[in-house]
C-alpha cells in the first residue's frame, strides 16, 4: 500500500525540525499518526539523529536524542542487565516514538508506561522555540506530549531511566486457558507476583470456548538460574512478497487460531526462553505486514474500564464474532492506573488489541466496536487507530478538551498536525 | 588501534567510530562544531562504557590553517597513532552545483584540494612514526566522467587519483592508503535523494571498511555489489555513456 508524504532526514534534527508541521521515528504506528496533512507532504524522520548524549550506570538514567531505536539499545545495554522500564511489542521504535504513544508493555499493571520513567524532555515548539519539560518545568506541557501523538512540540531529546535487571533472560510460564472468563481470572491473579503478563486469544470460537488462549507470565531470570552466555541474535525470516488478498480469510484466521492454541502442550509450560523471543515474537518475521496483500489492516485496540465488570471483555468479544471479524492476532492484557500523560491511552481494566484486514465493511465494524466502548467507559489507542470518527473519539476522551486548550496554548494555529489529527480534532488540512 | 577520524559525527564516520570504541580502540574526532564534537563524544563513551570520552578538536576542511593544530592536538592525546580516517566532505547536486559557482568552488577545494592537503599532514606524521593507515572516503562517482556527477565526481576523481597514486609510492615504507568507494549509502548526505538498487545502511558499510582498515585494502567498494557496477560502468563506451542518464 502506497502512502502519501516523503520522508525528510538528518543527523541535525534542530535543523531539521524549523518550521517542520510533524515529526517521527521508524514508523511502526498503525494508523495514520506518522502521516502528514495532505498541504505539507515531509514528515521529519529522526532515526539518524541517535546519539546517546549521557549514562549514568550507577542510576540508570540516560539522555539520547528522539531517534535512537529500541533495538540499538538493546543491542548495546541487554547484555550489561539494562533494559527499558517498558518495552512496547516491537523493537523497532525509537525514543521520541515511545514518549509520543506512551507506549506499554507487559509490565503495565505494575510499572505504568513509558511516561512514567521519563524525567525530561526536549522540544522544539511550533513557534520555533526550543523548550525543555519535565515534571519542574512546563510540567502541563510535559504531560501534554506524553502520549501526545508528537502534536505538541518534535521531540528532539528523551531522558529517562533504563531499570538494572538481575540477567538478560526471562523466566516465562504460559498456561491453555479454557475462556475468556478464566482469562480475566487468571491475568488477575498472576498480577502481583509477575511483572510481566500478556494473554493471547483466539476472538474466533463462539460459545464455552470463547476467548480461549495462552497466558503468559514472566520475569527477568536470577542470575544463577540463567545461561551465562549473553543472549545472541535471533535469526530473522522475511515474508518475501505481498500475499493475495484472499491468502488471510476466515478459514486460514481459524486454522492458525486453532493451531496456536493446541500446539500449546501440555497445559503448562515454563523455562528460561530469550528476551526477544518473549518481549518481540512478530519482530522475528521481517515485513510480517506483508501477509495481510494490498488491502493491509487495521489495527483495533481498546481499555475496556475494571467499572464496565467482568463481563465486558466477553461482550466485545460477542460483538467482534457476531459481525465476523476475524483476527489473525489477538492479544489482552489488563492494565494498571492511568498515567501522567494528559492522553495516554491505558487505565484500569482490560486491553484488547486485535489486527482487522481492511475490507469494504471495515468501518462499520470498527464503530460498532466503538459503540461498544463508549457505553462500557473505555478508549482507544491513538497509534492504532485510522478508522474512529471524531464524535467517537470525543465521547470517549473526557480529557481531550484540557489538551487541546494546553496545545492551543503553544501553538494556536496548529500548526504541528497529522492525518490523524486532522481526521479526529479537524486541523486544518 | 589509536585512530583520528575527520568528520565521525555523521553518516558513515559516526558508523565507524561506534565500531572502533566498540571493539576497544581509542579515537580521536576531528570536525566541526565543537558542540557536535562532544555530543559525539559523549555518545562513543556511553556505548563503550569508556571511563572518559573520546578527545575532540575544530578541524575545518575548508580552513587547512585548522590541520596542523588540531592533528597535533589528537597526536598529544592518543601518543602514537595507528590510523587516520577522512569521511569528512561536501555534496551537492549537479543541479545546485551547476547554478551556484562558489558552491562549486567550494566543494572542489573541500574535496580535493583541502583533503589532499590535511592527507599530506597525516601522512608526514604517519611516516615518522615508521608508518600506519590511511583511510579515506573517496566516492564511486569518481570513476568516471557522469551527467548527474560531474562536478562532484571531478572532485573525487581528482582525490582517488591522488589515494592510489599514495599507495604505490608508500605502501613499502608502512604506509596504507585505503581508498573507500561508496555507492549509495543511506545517510543524511544522501538524504532527499532516491535510493537506487543495492543502497547501503551506514553500519554495514562501517564493518566492511572496518575489515578493510586492519587487512590494508587499497581499493574498497561499498556496499560490495557496486564494485561490479563500476567495472561495467568504466568499460561502457563514450556513445552510450553520452545517451545514459547514470
Amino acid at each position: 500500500m502506497s502512502v502519501p508524504g516523503r520522508e525528510i532526514f538528518s543527523e541535525d534534527l534542530e535543523k531539521l525540525t524549523e518550521g517542520a508541521v510533524l515529526s517521527r521515528g521508524l514508523a511502526r504506528s498503525y494508523g495514520d499518526s506518522s502521516l502528514p496533512p495532505p498541504s505539507h507532504p515531509e514528515v521529519v524522520s529522526t532515526v539518524l539523529a541517535d546519539r546517546i548524549l549521557s549514562f549514568d550506570r550507577e542510576t540508570g538514567r540516560m539522555r539520547a536524542e528522539a531517534g535512537l531505536s529500541l533495538r540499538e539499545l538493546n543491542e548495546l545495554f541487554l547484555r550489561d542487565c539494562w533494559f527499558t522500564p517498558v518495552s512496547p511489542g516491537t523493537q523497532f521504535v525509537t525514543l521520541g516514538g515511545m514518549v509520543a504513544a506512551d507506549v506499554h508493555g507487559k509490565n503495565h499493571h505494575q510499572d505504568g508506561c513509558f511516561g512514567e520513567h521519563v524525567h525530561s524532555l526536549r522540544l522544539r515548539m511550533a513557534s520555533g522555540e526550543i523548550v525543555e519539560c519535565s515534571l519542574e518545568n512546563e510540567p502541563e506541557l510535559f504531560a501534554a506530549t506524553i502520549g501526545g501523538m508528537g502534536l505538541t512540540g518534535h521531540i528532539l531529546e528523551v531522558e529517562f531511566s533504563l531499570r538494572s535487571i538481575p540477567s538478560p533472560w526471562i523466566w516465562c510460564e504460559s498456561t491453555r486457558i479454557r475462556n475468556i472468563d478464566e482469562f480475566m481470572e487468571g491475568l488477575k491473579a498472576a498480577g502481583p507476583d509477575w511483572p510481566y503478563t500478556v494473554g493471547w486469544i483466539d476472538c474466533i470460537s463462539k460459545g464455552s470456548k470463547m476467548g480461549r488462549g495462552i497466558l503468559q507470565r514472566g520475569r527477568w531470570a536470577e542470575a544463577d538460574r540463567a545461561p551465562r552466555r549473553p543472549p545472541g541474535h535471533k535469526r530473522h525470516i522475511a515474508v518475501p512478497f505481498e500475499f493475495p488478498s484472499w491468502a488471510l480469510g476466515p478459514w486460514t484466521v481459524r486454522a492458525f487460531n486453532s493451531a496456536y492454541y493446541h500446539r500449546h502442550i501440555p497445559r503448562e509450560k515454563k523455562g528460561i526462553v530469550h528476551p526477544e523471543s518473549f518481549f518481540y515474537p512478530l519482530d522475528a518475521v521481517l515485513n510480517w505486514n506483508l501477509v495481510y496483500g494490498k488491502h493491509g489492516f487495521t489495527q483495533y485496540q481498546c481499555v475496556l474500564p475494571d467499572t464496565a465488570g467482568p463481563g465486558a471483555a466477553r461482550r466485545f468479544l460477542e460483538l467482534l464474532t457476531s459481525k465476523g471479524g476475524a483476527s489473525f492476532l489477538c492479544v489482552i492484557k489488563d492494565c494498571g492506573p492511568e498515567g501522567r500523560g494528559l492522553l495516554s491511552f491505558p487505565r484500569p481494566g482490560i486491553s484488547i488489541a486485535l489486527d482487522i484486514p481492511v475490507r469494504p465493511d471495515t468501518q462499520s465494524l470498527v464503530d460498532a466496536l466503538n459503540e461498544l466502548v463508549i457505553a462500557e467507559g473505555g478508549r482507544i489507542y491513538l497509534a492504532k487507530d485510522s478508522f474512529t470518527r471524531p464524535e467517537h473519539f470525543r465521547a470517549m476522551e473526557p480529557r481531550l478538551d484540557r489538551w487541546m486548550d494546553l496545545r492551543a496554548r503553544w501553538d494556536p494555529e496548529r500548526r504541528l498536525r497529522s492525518a490523524q489529527s486532522i481526521r479526529l480534532f479537524g486541523d486544518p488540512s | 588501534m589509536n585512530t583520528i577520524l575527520l568528520g565521525a559525527t555523521k553518516g558513515m564516520g559516526r558508523a565507524l567510530s561506534r565500531l572502533l570504541v566498540e571493539r576497544g580502540d581509542s579515537v580521536f574526532l576531528l570536525g566541526l562544531p565543537l558542540e557536535d564534537l562532544e555530543r559525539s563524544a559523549a555518545d562513543l563513551a556511553a556505548r563503550a562504557n569508556l571511563d572518559a570520552p573520546p578527545g575532540f578538536a575544530f578541524c575545518d576542511l575548508l580552513d587547512p590553517t585548522t590541520f596542523s593544530p588540531a592533528l597535533d592536538a589528537a597526536t598529544e592525546r592518543l601518543t602514537r597513532i595507528d590510523a587516520v580516517v577522512v569521511t569528512a566532505g561536501l555534496f551537492a547536486t549537479q543541479d545546485a552545483l551547476e547554478a551556484d559557482r562558489e558552491l562549486a568552488r567550494r566543494l572542489l577545494t573541500a574535496n580535493f584540494a583541502n583533503t589532499v592537503v590535511f592527507c599530506e599532514e597525516a601522512r608526514h606524521r604517519l611516516l615518522e612514526q615508521g608508518g600506519g593507515k590511511l583511510c579515506v572516503f573517496s566516492s564511486v562517482a569518481g570513476e568516471r566522467g557522469r551527467k548527474p556527477v560531474v562536478i562532484y565526481g571531478a572532485s573525487k576523481g581528482g582525490l582517488s587519483i591522488y589515494l592510489e597514486g599514495l599507495d604505490h609510492k608508500f605502501r613499502s615504507q608502512g604506509l596504507e592508503t585505503i581508498c573507500v568507494k561508496p555507492g549509495f549509502v543511506k545517510t543524511g548526505m544522501t538524504a532527499g535523494l532516491k535510493p537506487p538498487p543495492f543502497a547501503g545502511e551506514p553500519e554495514a558499510v562501517a564493518r566492511q571498511v572496518l575489515k578493510a582498515i586492519d587487512r590494508g585494502t587499497p581499493v574498497v567498494y561499498c556496499p560490495p555489489p557496486w564494485a561490479l557496477v563500476m567495472l561495467v560502468i568504466r568499460w561502457l563506451p563514450r556513445f552510450v555513456m553520452r545517451k545514459i542518464g547514470f
